[in-house]
């Protein structure tokens, strides 16, 4: 037991049987299936290649991105060092603007409050902007329940929810899909083409494709009461909260409905206007790869005569303190949510979203979801990764996620109660490894399977697991007849 | 310069060529090379893998083997390795201080500052680009995940090669894609693995090169793996071995041909 | 205990009883420009006009008729009724037979083809425009729902960086940061310009 281990506090996880942080299958299960899904894997190399030039282009242009990527670290890293008076501040600031704060510990109780809020209104529908917290605490699923319609509005979650699908992307939930998969799912859901039958006039063109959504969700906006968003910032020290967004659904959310309920986790909080400053650079570029997203809406409470009239905030928890109490951990908390990291993964482009089982995929989800959750439900997230440390270079605010994996493998096989075959074999290495006289001799025994190889340059394919594992698709070479140590001491003596 | 070799727990047991190949071009540029009893590991597998606690004592013995050097004349200590160096640089003093070791994270804090990947201590710390080699082949260099991101050796391994005499360099397309080794990863996510080096090798095989090389024995044994079971011919060769070729002897032992003869 | 309680208290508890000192923020990055306001002009041009957007550069006097000229372009020529201005924007600027937003439920906003608007303030090196909801950019609604937005920016307006332009905004009004028309990248990553707000996004640069 290390010193550090000793004395952390137990803070209670993201609750099981709610939301979206859990998968049903281990990674390597569920990788399995899309690795063979030829499709996925054309649409996807070929979104994340896109997308790979656009950020690299926009980035490069930026002679002080290096000066904005360690702002943007350390205004993270200051504020979660008092995250407390951040939030205390931003509800001090919200409430006196008219705005009406709500904490939530977890899921459930956020997906309760919200409930609460919509009913008292008399409304049974309700719009949504993109929100991963919305998404992760499974609000559209408990407002069903609760008999509230919930209409995504961002282009790709309308592709998700219409073709009865799940997320695989923060930025682009259906970056899984093509112009023609998505094409067949407007024309079996939407009634506008319900009505044309097979004539109806849509083609797989992009542009065609988002005109269809805008006339679906038109009526929608201006009927619209309730509105639900998240954020991607709330400034403690104005009150001012931020959604970043490209398309326009979002500001027909935050501005034409009578009630705003926007859902942000504890963790987005920063402490200064200025801050942003430094945000608002590096979000845009590293998501969509553009100079600055189309619309960036920005509000402080209730404004007379201009937008919602009545604002509530949800602050969740949800297992965002229990990464907090981590210090190598709690880095996660410093995501902005860009992706960058996901369109640069090698593991992510091949394996693809929902492989991870969480609403957060990709390297930084494969962080954080274990984090919430307690690294045992998420288990084998922290070694779906090749540790290539793409991911670390791309992030905005510098997270440094293949170290955070490393650190999150360790509490994995410390959790361990009883001992694996896996264990004994890395524990028996270590102590050869750290004694001079037992490596000499399992590098002799490693010798010995050379005579497994016949003389051949290869040993076998077919060897027993775990080397299996390796031989089915590569071969291993035989082991030479002596090790370099033992030559250079028969050749030189010393 | 009185030199320290670091074979790696890979090289020295898997693909001893490598280290012999360093050995000789360290020698042939005119330093002294010795080689320390008891070293095994520096502890990575075990770090990346989750056993950080188990990592110490491979940690202490590999502090051990090496203090002894330092202290009788040895200036700088070189692995053919970007993977292990990189886990000397960045991980070794962190296990040892979690662990409440504090003087072995000192001293192995202590030893990384003298420890050098073997393009960096010849470009950096010799100030060698010609090294005198001659290597009459197509080759095409990878760059090794942990040798570019975490010790950034930048195009230090291709000034090294565009050096040497005969050999003719091709571009890898999309070089800085991992080959999907990543140590535990190639069998823990074996099927993620295996896509990734599909990916390289089709990457490998577009350059028509005949050798494929790189700063890393543990991806060359990925990628050439694959490679030979596809019987493709072309061969992984780590970059110490093309350095430590002339043409007076193309290197001792070293490995020319295919990974898969006839 | 609350929520709020127990939360603060869990943050607390994660935090340790002896806090590390809060690590110093750096900011290295540009937060001043020193380009002449033609360069930062040019520069704003450029963004805009990658964005799709159409800039027409005029005179102080000739706001107005170049207002017109590009509705009319915009629109074609049977469209002045449909024009709908920020109830602040200058007499001088509006295009004749446009109409002031009066304060009607916002919902009815959508019924015109277009909006004329100032901005508070305008980003050159990302192109963006910035409405603070003051009378001269009008509330928020205004400047999205009708399908063609003209904004009319000053020169004096023109700020070179990110933040510049958050330095002269009010943090407690409500801002739009536009930087083109409506888009998406969410079909195979490729942008796609207007979907939900305005399609056609038409700048008339004063200078």
């Amino acid at each position: 037991m290390s010193a550090v281990d000793l004395g952390m506090p137990s803070l209670p996880h993201a609750p099981r049987g709610v939301g979206h942080l859990r998968g049903d299958r281990s990674f390597p299960d569920a990788a399995r299936e899309s690795l063979r899904d030829g499709q996925l894997r054309a649409n996807l190399g070929h979104a994340t290649s896109t997308i790979r030039a656009k950020r690299k282009a926009v980035v490069d242009e930026v002679p002080d991105w290096a000066e904005l990527r360690e702002a943007g670290r350390a205004i993270k890293a200051a504020t979660m060092a008092r995250l407390d008076e951040h939030l205390v501040a931003l509800e001090e600031q919200v409430t006196a603007r008219g705005g009406t704060v709500h904490w939530a510990r977890d899921a459930e109780e956020a997906n309760e409050i919200v409930i609460r809020l919509v009913q008292a209104t008399g409304t049974d529908e309700v719009v949504k902007v993109k929100s991963m917290a919305t998404q992760e605490i499974g609000l559209n699923e408990a407002l069903e329940a609760a008999g509230i319609a919930a209409h995504e509005t961002d282009l790709a979650e309308l592709i998700v929810q219409l073709g009865e699908d799940t997320p695989s992307h923060i930025l682009v939930p259906a970056i899984h899909k093509n112009r023609a998969e998505i094409r067949e799912i407007f024309l079996r859901t939407m009634p506008q083409f319900q009505e044309q039958g097979v004539d109806a006039d849509l083609t797989d063109e992009p542009r065609r494709l988002a005109m269809a959504a805008r006339a679906h969700l038109r009526e929608r906006f201006l009927r619209a009461r309730v509105a639900i968003s998240g954020a991607n910032f709330a400034v403690a020290e104005t009150g001012t909260l931020a959604v970043v967004e490209s398309e326009g659904n979002g500001r027909m959310c935050l501005t034409l409905p009578r009630t705003l309920i926007t859902v942000m986790g504890i963790e987005k909080v920063v402490p200064t206007w200025r801050d942003l400053e430094v945000f608002l650079q590096l979000l845009p570029r590293s998501s969509t790869g553009e100079r600055m997203n189309p619309y960036t809406s920005l509000w402080a409470g209730v404004t007379p005569g201009d937008g919602p009239q009545e604002f509530h905030l949800v602050l969740v928890d949800n297992g965002r303190t229990a990464v907090l109490a981590d210090e190598v951990g709690r880095a996660a908390l410093h995501c902005i949510r860009c992706s960058a990291c996901l369109n640069v993964c090698p593991v992510y482009e091949r394996a693809g979203g929902h492989a991870y089982g969480s609403v957060y995929p990709g390297p930084i989800g494969a962080v954080l979801s274990p984090q919430l959750t307690g690294v045992e439900d998420n288990a084998s997230l922290p070694y779906a990764s090749s540790l290539c440390g793409a991911c670390y270079d791309v992030c905005p605010v510098a997270i440094d996620i293949p170290s955070i994996l490393v650190h999150l493998r360790a509490e994995h096989v410390e959790a361990q109660e009883r001992t694996t075959p896996e264990a004994v074999a890395f524990r028996a290495l270590a102590k050869a490894m750290s004694t001079p006289r037992l490596w000499r001799l399992a590098q002799r025994a490693a010798g010995l399977g050379r005579l497994l190889s016949r003389g051949k340059p290869t040993l076998p394919a077919a060897l027993p697991p775990p080397a299996s594992k390796w031989t089915r698709t590569r071969d291993l070479p035989t082991p030479p007849r002596e090790t370099f140590t033992q030559q250079w001491v028969r050749e030189r003596g010393r | 310069m009185k030199v320290a070799l670091f074979a790696t727990c890979l090289v020295d047991t898997m693909v001893p060529q490598v280290a012999t190949a360093t050995a000789v071009l360290l020698e042939r540029l005119g330093h002294d090379v010795v080689v320390p009893p008891g070293q095994s590991c520096c502890g990575q597998m075990h770090v990346n893998t989750g056993y950080r606690r188990e990592a110490v004592p491979i940690v202490a013995n590999h502090v051990r083997a090496f203090a002894g050097a330092l202290s009788s004349g040895v200036e700088a200590i070189v692995a053919p390795s970007g993977s292990c160096v990189a886990s000397i640089h960045h991980q070794q003093a962190m296990v040892a201080r979690r662990a409440g070791d504090h003087a072995l994270a000192d001293d192995a804090a202590a030893l990384a500052d003298r420890t050098y990947e073997l393009s960096q201590f010849l470009v950096d710390v010799l100030g060698v680009t010609d090294v005198g080699a001659y290597y009459p082949h197509r080759v095409t260099y990878h760059p090794t995940c942990h040798s570019l991101r975490m010790l950034r050796v930048g195009d230090r391994p291709l000034q090294l090669l565009r050096a040497v005499r005969g050999l003719d360099l091709v571009e890898l397309p999309a070089a800085d894609q991992c080959c999907g080794f990543g140590g535990t990863f190639a069998v823990k996510n074996a099927e993620t693995s295996t896509a990734m080096l599909t990916d390289k090798m089709a990457n490998v095989l577009s350059t028509h090169a005949e050798v494929c090389t790189a700063g890393d024995a543990s991806c060359l044994m990925h990628i050439g793996g694959g490679l030979s079971r596809l019987r493709a011919g072309t061969r992984t060769v780590h970059l110490a071995e093309i350095l430590a070729s002339t043409e007076e002897a193309v290197t001792p032992r070293q490995s020319t041909s295919p990974a898969v003869p006839r | 205990m609350s929520a709020r309680e127990e939360i603060l208290g869990r943050i607390r508890t994660a935090l340790g009883e002896h806090r590390a000192p809060v690590p110093d923020i750096v900011r290295g990055y540009r937060t001043a420009d020193g380009r002449p306001t033609t360069e930062l002009l040019d520069v704003l041009v450029d963004r805009l006009e990658d964005y799709k957007a159409t800039v027409v550069r005029c005179l102080a006097d000739e706001v107005a008729g170049t207002v017109a000229t590009a509705l009319q372009a915009a629109l074609g020529a049977h469209s002045h009724g449909d024009v709908v201005v920020a109830p602040g924007l200058p007499a001088e600027w509006r295009p004749d037979g446009a109409v002031e937003d009066d304060g009607r439920p916002a919902v009815a906003l959508a019924e015109h083809a277009a909006t004329v608007t100032g901005v508070t303030v305008a980003v050159a090196d990302t192109g963006t425009l910035v409405l603070d909801g003051s009378p001269r950019c009008g509330r928020r609604a205004l400047s999205l729902l009708p399908d063609c937005l003209v904004c009319v920016v000053t020169s004096d307006q023109v700020v070179g960086g990110v933040p510049e332009g958050l330095a002269r905004l009010d943090p407690r009004a409500p801002l739009t940061l536009i930087s083109g028309p409506s888009a998406t990248s969410d079909i195979e990553l490729q942008r796609v310009e207007g979907v939900h707000g305005p399609r056609t996004l038409v700048v008339v640069l004063v200078t």
